[in-house]
C-alpha cells in the first residue's frame, strides 16, 4: 500500500477548531481539500452509465453518516481500477471517503487483497489527521470499501474469499460484540458508564463487565493513545 | 480521471464577486452595541471602586451598581431588591434550581421542567436526579409548545419547583409562561400552598418579549447580557419576594448574600444598559426582523426542495429572530463549512458538532427523526443584518444543498417526516 503522507506517532492530535492563533480551521488542509473538492463521487446521471462489480453500504442517516462505494474490479490483475462513491455526513466523512477512493484507484489501481487491509489508520494519515471526535467518521470508508471488495468476491463466484466479521459476542444477554464496544469508543465513549450509556452492555450479564473494561481501554489505546 | 467529470468547485459553486461577512448566530451570542460599551467605559480605570467601601470611591461604585439595578427591576416591574447579579445566565439557572432545591427539600424532591430546557437548566435537573430527585419532564407538542393545563397537571404534593423556558434558543417556540403562571396561582390558592415555586429561562426572549414579572407571575427569572448586545460574562436571577433560597457562592455576602463575590461593575452596568435599549427598542426591532425572517423563509422555500420548518409557524408562538429549517438528505456540519466559505455564520443541530455526538436534544424531544436532526440549520437574525445579507445567503446555499445533496446516497422521502416518531439509534 503507498502511503504518502509520513506516518506521525500520534494520530489522535486533534486539529483544533478554534486554533490557539484565533483562524485556524477545523481539519487540516488535505481534509479541506477533499472535502471542497471531493474525488471520484457519484455524479448525477452517471448511476446508470457507471460499471462496477462491487458495491458497499455503510450506515445510516440516522447515526449522522451513511457511504455508498462502488467499484470496478479488473478480474485479470484483481486492481480496483475505478471506484465512485456517495457519503452523507460530515466534512471529515466526505474527505475520507474522497481520499479513500484516491488511495485505491492511484497508481493504476491498488489490488483487492491489500485494499480489505486498509485501516481507518491509513486514511487518517493520508488525511493529515482528524480531530478525536470525528476519528469514528474514517471508520466508515474502510468498512465501506470492505463491503464492496465482499461485494466483488460475491459476484465473481469466489464466495471462499469473503471476509466474514469476525465480531466475538461479549454480552451475551444483549448479544453485544467487541465490533460495539469499539464502536462506542470511536464515538466518544472512554469508560464503563459511557459504553452503558450508549449500549446497555453488561447490565444483564454483569460476568461480561471485566472484559469490556478491557477492550474500551484497549480501543481507547488504540485509537487515542 | 475522465477528462469530462466537472471540476466540482468551479463549476457547482461560484465565488461570489464580493465576500461578505454575515452574522446569523444571533441566538448564540451578539456583538455588543457600541452605546452599551461607552456606558460601561468610565468603570474599568476611573470608577474602580469596590462597592462595599465606605469611602467616595466605592460609594460611587454602588451608586451605579443601585442605579443599574433599579433601571432593570423597572424594566421587569420588579423591587430592585429582588435582583442578584450574577455571573451568566447558566449561573443564574443553576442558582435558581440548586438554591430552591436546596431550601426545600425537606419539603419536596420533585420538580417539573421541559426536555428542550437548555443544558443550564437540564444538567442540573439531572444531576439532581442522581442524588434522588424526581424530575418530570412534560410532555411538548411537535411544534416544541407545552399546554398549560399537563403542566399544572404534573404537580404532586412534593414538587417543589417548576422550571420553563420563555423562549427555545434553538427552534423558538415561545412557551405560555403567563397562562402557565395565572394557572400555577390559582392551583396554590385551592391547595393553601406556596409550592411549587415558578422559573423562567428569558435568556432568549429578552431581546423581543414582554418580561414583567407580574404579568408573567413569575417567582424567579433568568437573563443575561450577552444576547441583548450587552456584556458577556453577567446575568441576573430575579428572585420574588418570599422566595427563600440558597446561596451557591459563599463569601462577602455580596447580592445580599446570595451571591458572594466583587460586583462586575462594568460588566453590571452595561448589562442595564443593554437591557434597557432591548426593551426600549423591541417592537421596532422585531417588526423590522419579522419582515427579515419572512423574506428568508419564502426564499427558501421558492429556491429548495425538500425541506422543513422545525418549531412553530411564524407568527405569535415562535420567537421573531428565529428560523430553524431541515434541508434533506444532507448533514448540518458540511453545510456550514460550506457557508463558512462564504463567511456565512449559522448553527446546526447535527451531531457532527456536538460535543456529544448526538444530535440536539431540543429537534429530537420534539419527536423529529435524527436523520432530520442532523440536516438542521438554525438562522437567528438581529441588529446587524439588512435584505442584503439574505440575499447573499440565497445566492450560494441553493448551490451548496444541491451539491451535498449529489454526493449524499440518503434520498428520503419528502413526507416522511409527517410520521412522527421516536427513533432509536
Amino acid at each position: 500500500m503507498i502511503i504518502k503522507a509520513e506516518k506521525k506517532e500520534d494520530l489522535s492530535q486533534p486539529v483544533d477548531i478554534r486554533g490557539k492563533d484565533g483562524g485556524g480551521w477545523l481539519y487540516s488542509d488535505i481534509v479541506k481539500d477533499h472535502f471542497f473538492n471531493p474525488r471520484n463521487f457519484m455524479q448525477y446521471g452517471e448511476d446508470e452509465k457507471f460499471k462496477f462489480n462491487g458495491m458497499g453500504r455503510v450506515g445510516s442517516p440516522a447515526c449522522g453518516d451513511e457511504m455508498v462505494l462502488w467499484i470496478w474490479v479488473d478480474p485479470a490483475t484483481e486492481k480496483i481500477k475505478e471506484c465512485r462513491w456517495r457519503t452523507f455526513g460530515c466534512g471529515s466523512a466526505i474527505a475520507s471517503t474522497s481520499v479513500l477512493s484516491e488511495m485505491i484507484t492511484e497508481n493504476n489501481g491498488m489490488k483487492v487483497d491489500e485494499a480489505i487491509k486498509i485501516k481507518p489508520q491509513d486514511i487518517l494519515v493520508r488525511l493529515g489527521g482528524l480531530p478525536d471526535r470525528k476519528i469514528h467518521c474514517s471508520v466508515l470508508g474502510d468498512k465501506a470499501l470492505q463491503a464492496a471488495v465482499n461485494d466483488y468476491f460475491r459476484q465473481t463466484g469466489q464466495h471462499g474469499r469473503i471476509i466474514t466479521a469476525g465480531a466475538k459476542v461479549i454480552d451475551k444477554v444483549l448479544n453485544i460484540t467487541d465490533h460495539d464496544i469499539e464502536e462506542a469508543v470511536l464515538e466518544g465513549a472512554r469508560d464503563l458508564e459511557d459504553v452503558q450509556k450508549k449500549l446497555k452492555v453488561g447490565i444483564g450479564d454483569p460476568e461480561s463487565i471485566p472484559a469490556i473494561e478491557d477492550l474500551i481501554r484497549f480501543y481507547t489505546e488504540k485509537y487515542y493513545g | 480521471m475522465d477528462a469530462t467529470r466537472r471540476d466540482f468547485v468551479k463549476s457547482m459553486l461560484p465565488k461570489p464577486k464580493k465576500i461578505r461577512n454575515v452574522y446569523f448566530d444571533h441566538a448564540a451570542t451578539t456583538y455588543m452595541d457600541k452605546r452599551v460599551l461607552t456606558s460601561m467605559q468610565p468603570y474599568f480605570s476611573e470608577i474602580y471602586g469596590n462597592p462595599s467601601s465606605l469611602y467616595a470611591e466605592g460609594r460611587k461604585a454602588n451608586g451605579a451598581l443601585n442605579d443599574s439595578r433599579r433601571t432593570i427591576a423597572k424594566l421587569i416591574n420588579a423591587l430592585p431588591e429582588n435582583i442578584i447579579f450574577t455571573g451568566s445566565g447558566t449561573e443564574s439557572d443553576n442558582m435558581a434550581i440548586y438554591g430552591i432545591a436546596r431550601a426545600h427539600e425537606k419539603r419536596g424532591k420533585h420538580i417539573i421542567s421541559l426536555a428542550t430546557e437548555h443544558h443550564a437548566v437540564l444538567n442540573p435537573l439531572e444531576d439532581l436526579k442522581k442524588q434522588g430527585w424526581e424530575i418530570t419532564y412534560v410532555k411538548i407538542n411537535e411544534q416544541g409548545l407545552v399546554n398549560a393545563d399537563d403542566v399544572i397537571k404534573a404537580i404532586r404534593p412534593d414538587t417543589i419547583l417548576i422550571s420553563i423556558m420563555y423562549a427555545n434558543n434553538e427552534m423558538g417556540a415561545i412557551e405560555p409562561i403567563a397562562e402557565i403562571g395565572r394557572k400555577l396561582l390559582q392551583y396554590r390558592k385551592a391547595n393553601n400552598s406556596v409550592y411549587p415555586f415558578f422559573h423562567t429561562d428569558a435568556c432568549q426572549a429578552a431581546g423581543y418579549l414582554d418580561l414583567d414579572v407580574e404579568k408573567l407571575h413569575v417567582d424567579l427569572m433568568t437573563i443575561n447580557g450577552s444576547k441583548i448586545y450587552g456584556p458577556k460574562g453577567v446575568g441576573m436571577l430575579y428572585i420574588r419576594r418570599g422566595t427563600p433560597i440558597k446561596a451557591l457562592i459563599l463569601g462577602g455576602g455580596q447580592e445580599r448574600r446570595l451571591r458572594s463575590g466583587t460586583e462586575n461593575i462594568a460588566g453590571i452596568v452595561g448589562f442595564a444598559k443593554a437591557f434597557e435599549l432591548a426593551q426600549m427598542e423591541k417592537e421596532k426591532e422585531s417588526e423590522r426582523i419579522n419582515k427579515l425572517v419572512k423574506y428568508l423563509w419564502e426564499k427558501i422555500q421558492k429556491n429548495i426542495s425538500k425541506i422543513k420548518l422545525n418549531g412553530p409557524e411564524i407568527g405569535q408562538q415562535r420567537l421573531v429572530n428565529n428560523l430553524n429549517v431541515t434541508f434533506m438528505d444532507i448533514e448540518g456540519e458540511a453545510l456550514l463549512l460550506y457557508l463558512d466559505e462564504y463567511r456565512i455564520m449559522c448553527s446546526t443541530g447535527s451531531a457532527c458538532t456536538s460535543e456529544s455526538l448526538e444530535p440536539s436534544h431540543v429537534l429530537t424531544a420534539m419527536g423529529l427523526p435524527y436523520e432530520y436532526s442532523h440536516g438542521s440549520l438554525r438562522f437567528t437574525l438581529g441588529h446587524c443584518n439588512t435584505k442584503k445579507d439574505i440575499d447573499y445567503l440565497m445566492n450560494c446555499l441553493p448551490n451548496i444543498v444541491e451539491q451535498l445533496r449529489e454526493i449524499s446516497p440518503v434520498k428520503l422521502l419528502e413526507q416522511q417526516h409527517a410520521n412522527y416518531h421516536h427513533h432509536k439509534k
